[in-house]
């Protein structure tokens, strides 16, 4: 066993465990944070997608050690008592089914937005490639990200 | 903290209005948005369904268990129409486990709807006239002069009183007889037949959603549970020393087959399941457990396991077809004369499906804390599952480990998916004896290998089909021989016909034979057990048919029906020709049918009847000279009466297309000596979001009643979609999934 201290959502937190523990684990079972999801452990799936420095990683196949910047999960997407664009976009759309796939859908998704606000659907299909959805919500998911870039641009015309 | 309520509809208004800028401020915590707000004043009962608080917060218990279908939404909107209620002032709670309340708290079949309409709109039409009774008594009014409409209760002279301040003395009136409710006109519904997003969305957007994957109790450890790769085998001894010296282990054991836990019926769905045999690893964490399975040396005894085979079941199949025979279902006395008159056209096809999985994203699951009895005290257990039959778990636990049903405590929880998967509990089975056994209350968490090594696979098969046309266009002739598989004797789910198909109920020259092959794989139902398979062979066939006799297929097709006429009138489970005849006119219309399509595109058609929907599908695929093939669009035409959620129904229609797309085009399980040969989603892949069509959806909304669209538009899909490359190459595509055939989905 070894001391991490990770930051993760702003907080810097300290776990104790084996260092090829993926980070996904470390974060639901040691920091009880289970918004990131397990769908299967191979990078399939994206369902445990979380962003590190801002980048879209699978937490499944990240070893704790190998963690090099501030972690930031669905939970913490959207700072203080406020919704993120993409998470107003996909409650006004009606995304989910089941919900299983969603957070990771949305953490993809807002790394897509960061760096391009005005995606395409094949930007957003790419930026989403990883992310399966079994209840099969695609069509609305592309919705919703082109409803959360307008959000984002208008956001950023009032400053 | 103050006490505000979120309402998910004002949430819904703020965000679409906001539109720029949009920051939502959430002034509850998280378990109060997911548990129903909690508020300070005092709430007052008036059915078990309903409660409403003095500051007028309607909370509306949902009674079935939610996997995605929506119904957590669409059975409290049913009562909120019924009541009077503004949507807005509602919160849905997931009701308790408690079938003396809730009745048959199950969900599949897509029958939570048509099973649950009348009860809902009872239990909405009785809180309305106890609010009534309510305003009558403390406006001294009459209680023919009043109506409940946006949550108050209104006199004809403009005066009112919101459910708010009624609500304790409407708790106070006596229960009206069921035989005297009446109900609303549904041309005054407000809430029914509108698009309502899913009272959940906001919980599932903030990952604070909680399903039976994230429980976590005190005390608890986790635990893996490893089977014999061959299903059927047990362990006899394993490397237990060098697995429980691994970092994060607690303990491992060795689990026996236990046949007191039920055993799972292939054949019907009971949710019971045998405990199968294996290796249970108690840990500190998930990933622990994991690591160690990876680790484990076991010694099996494989002398009474599977030895399925694929392959074989794929050459007996064809043996069996050559030579004809089986069990007749249906004579069609001129068949034998049509086919072999020579002035017919004949054709000929084997058709072939594999086994699928289930694959829901939430890999299977359990919690239990099982308590043993002390002097006095009896033995107990608490569950925490997903589950599309949650109570059933009960009996298990007094099965298999002696503990009484009424000292079990059962959580059911949101499902990451179910399609007919959790409707059996076999991992129940397992988190309970791994509990039992080790004295610990533990979270039993299924690898996705786990996940598809252990499914109750939808079924696999083969149908041999020949068919002629008469020379003026006509079908002459139907020769259909299904080729499934059996457990004991029985056709396990969704294998075989079950009589009421398109062509044994509506052609009068059709034979159809059945046989049977054994099989020890585990089977069960997937989304729309045997529609989804038999769909693709019988409407790719009429589309054979249709070339053959070049007709246009739409015409074909519609002739088939003949009359307008319900096969069995008033049974629901039972072909309506004039609703089928409806929906396929109206598909074709919106998809544009008969355009002239470019080159290396296509329309296909296809149509079918099952859980009481009417559903018809076009699908526009176009494909290039390396068997690359888009699907562009689908058109939907569905007939499932009057839609109670616009938005849910037209989800569910969307998640269809994709699911049946995915499964068509990707999805194979295969069986090796036994062993399952797909190990996760490197081998068993999930259509991705590149290759979603556009779905372009359709009601009628007919006077019937309503009936469930959690599984009906899967099954035409795949023949629309293979009809489409034929139209599009002249190819004829007569076995999924595609990929095998080389055509690759883009
Ligand atoms: S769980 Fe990480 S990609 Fe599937
Ligand atoms: S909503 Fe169920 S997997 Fe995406």
């Amino acid at each position: 066993m070894s001391k991490y201290t990770l930051s993760v959502n702003g907080e810097n937190l300290e776990v104790d465990v084996v260092p090829d523990m993926p980070l996904l684990w470390v974060l639901r079972d040691k920091l009880k944070l289970t918004g990131t999801k397990f769908g299967c452990g191979i990078a399939q799936c994206g369902s445990c997608t979380v962003h590190i420095d801002g980048v879209a990683v699978r937490s499944c196949v990240l070893p704790v050690s190998a963690v090099s910047g501030p972690v930031t999960t669905i939970e913490g997407l959207a700072p203080g008592d406020d919704l993120h664009p993409l998470q107003s976009a996909w409650i006004e759309h009606d995304v989910p089914q089941c919900g299983y796939c969603q957070a990771g859908q949305i953490m993809s998704a807002a790394a897509l937005l960061s760096n391009n606000s005005q995606p395409s659907d094949d930007d957003i299909d790419q930026a989403l490639a990883g992310n399966y959805c079994r209840c099969g919500t695609y069509v609305r998911i592309r919705k919703a990200v082109h409803t959360a870039a307008s959000f984002y641009n208008a956001d950023k015309r009032n400053g | 903290m103050n006490s505000k309520k979120i309402s998910r509809r004002n949430l819904f208004k703020a965000s679409a209005i906001a539109g720029g800028g949009l920051m939502l401020k959430l002034s509850l915590p998280a378990n109060a948005l997911e548990d129903g707000a909690t508020t300070l004043v005092k709430s007052s009962e008036l059915n078990f369904y309903v409660k409403i608080a003095s500051d007028g917060q309607i909370t509306i218990y949902a009674p079935n268990p939610e996997m995605g279908q929506g119904i957590k939404t669409t059975l409290p909107m049913i009562i909120a129409e019924e009541m009077g209620a503004n949507w807005d002032d509602v919160e849905v709670v997931l009701a308790p486990i408690d079938p003396a309340k809730f009745g048959l708290q199950g969900s599949g079949g897509s029958m939570s709807v048509t099973r649950n309409f009348d009860a809902m709109r009872r239990m909405g039409a009785s809180a309305r006239e106890m609010l009534i009774g309510a305003a009558s008594q403390l406006m001294e009014v009459e209680r023919r002069d009043l109506k409940a409409e946006s949550s108050q209760v209104i006199h004809g002279s403009g005066r009112s009183m919101t459910f708010g301040q009624l609500a304790s003395v409407a708790a106070q009136q006596p229960v009206p007889v069921p035989e005297q409710l009446s109900f609303k006109d549904p041309r005054s519904y407000s809430i029914i037949g509108t698009s309502v997003g899913s009272v959940d969305n906001l919980v599932i957007a903030t990952g604070l959603s909680k399903f039976g994957i994230d429980v976590d109790v005190p005390g608890m450890k986790f635990a893996s549970y490893t089977r014999c790769p061959r299903p059927g085998g047990k362990a006899i001894s394993f490397n237990r020393a060098e697995i429980k010296a691994l970092p994060g282990v607690v303990d491992a054991f060795i689990l026996q087959p236990d046949a007191r836990s039920g055993k799972a019926s292939m054949a019907f769905l009971e949710g019971l399941a045998e405990l199968q045999g294996g290796v249970a690893i108690v840990g500190d964490d998930t990933w622990s457990v994991f690591a160690a399975k990876a680790k484990l040396k076991v010694n099996w005894d494989e002398s009474a396991a599977s030895a399925d085979q694929w392959s074989k079941m794929v050459t007996d199949a064809r043996a069996i077809a050559a030579k004809g025979g089986g069990e007749v279902k249906l004579v069609g006395a001129s068949v034998p004369e049509a086919l072999s008159d020579s002035n017919n056209r004949t054709i000929e096809g084997f058709y072939e499906f594999p086994y699928v999985a289930h694959v829901c994203m939430e890999p299977m699951n359990c919690t239990v804390d099982f308590r043993k009895g002390t002097a006095g005290k009896p033995a107990s257990m608490e569950i925490w599952l997903g589950s599309q039959f949650p109570n059933q778990v009960k009996e298990i636990a007094e099965n298999m480990l002696g503990v009484k049903q009424e000292n079990v405590k059962v959580h059911g929880l949101r499902m990451g998916g179910g399609f007919g998967r959790r409707a059996v509990h076999d991992f129940a089975a397992e988190a309970m004896a791994i509990s039992h056994k080790s004295g610990l209350p533990v979270k039993l968490t299924w690898t996705r290998t786990d996940d598809i090594h252990n499914d109750y696979f939808r079924v696999g098969g083969f149908e041999n089909m020949k068919g002629a046309v008469s020379p003026d266009g006509k079908l002459a002739a139907w020769d259909q021989h299904y080729i499934g598989f059996a457990d004991s004797g029985k056709p396990v789910i969704g294998s075989g016909l079950r009589g009421n198909e398109l062509p044994m109920v509506a052609f009068d020259n059709a034979s159809v034979r059945q046989s049977m092959m054994p099989v020890a794989t585990a089977c069960g139902a997937w989304r729309a057990p045997g529609s989804n398979t038999n769909a693709f062979v019988e409407q790719s066939f009429i589309h054979e048919l249709a070339n053959l006799a070049e007709r246009d297929h739409v015409e074909f097709l519609t002739e088939l029906m003949g009359s307008r006429r319900w096969i069995d009138e008033g049974n629901i489970s039972a072909l309506n020709t004039g609703r089928a005849i409806d929906v396929i006119k109206l598909a074709a219309e919106k998809a544009g049918w008969g355009r002239k399509m470019p080159e290396g595109t296509g329309l296909g058609l296809a149509f079918y009847f099952c859980h009481a929907a009417h559903v018809a599908e076009v699908a526009e695929v176009s494909v290039d000279a390396d068997k690359n093939y888009r699907v562009k669009r689908v058109t939907v035409a569905v007939d499932v009466g009057p839609i109670i959620n616009m938005s849910g129904a037209i989800n569910q229609v969307q998640g269809s297309i994709v699911d049946g797309l995915s499964t068509m085009a990707l999805q194979e399980i295969t069986m090796q000596n036994g062993r399952i040969e797909q190990d996760n989603f490197h081998q068993y892949p999930v259509m991705r979001i590149a290759s979603t069509p556009e779905i372009d959806v359709h009601f009628i909304q007919s006077d019937n009643k309503p009936t469930g669209l959690g599984e009906p538009a899967l099954p035409p899909l795949a023949p629309a979609v293979t009809n489409a490359i034929f139209a599009a190459t002249g190819e004829r595509i007569r076995s999924m999934p595609l990929s095998n055939a080389g055509f690759k989905l883009v």
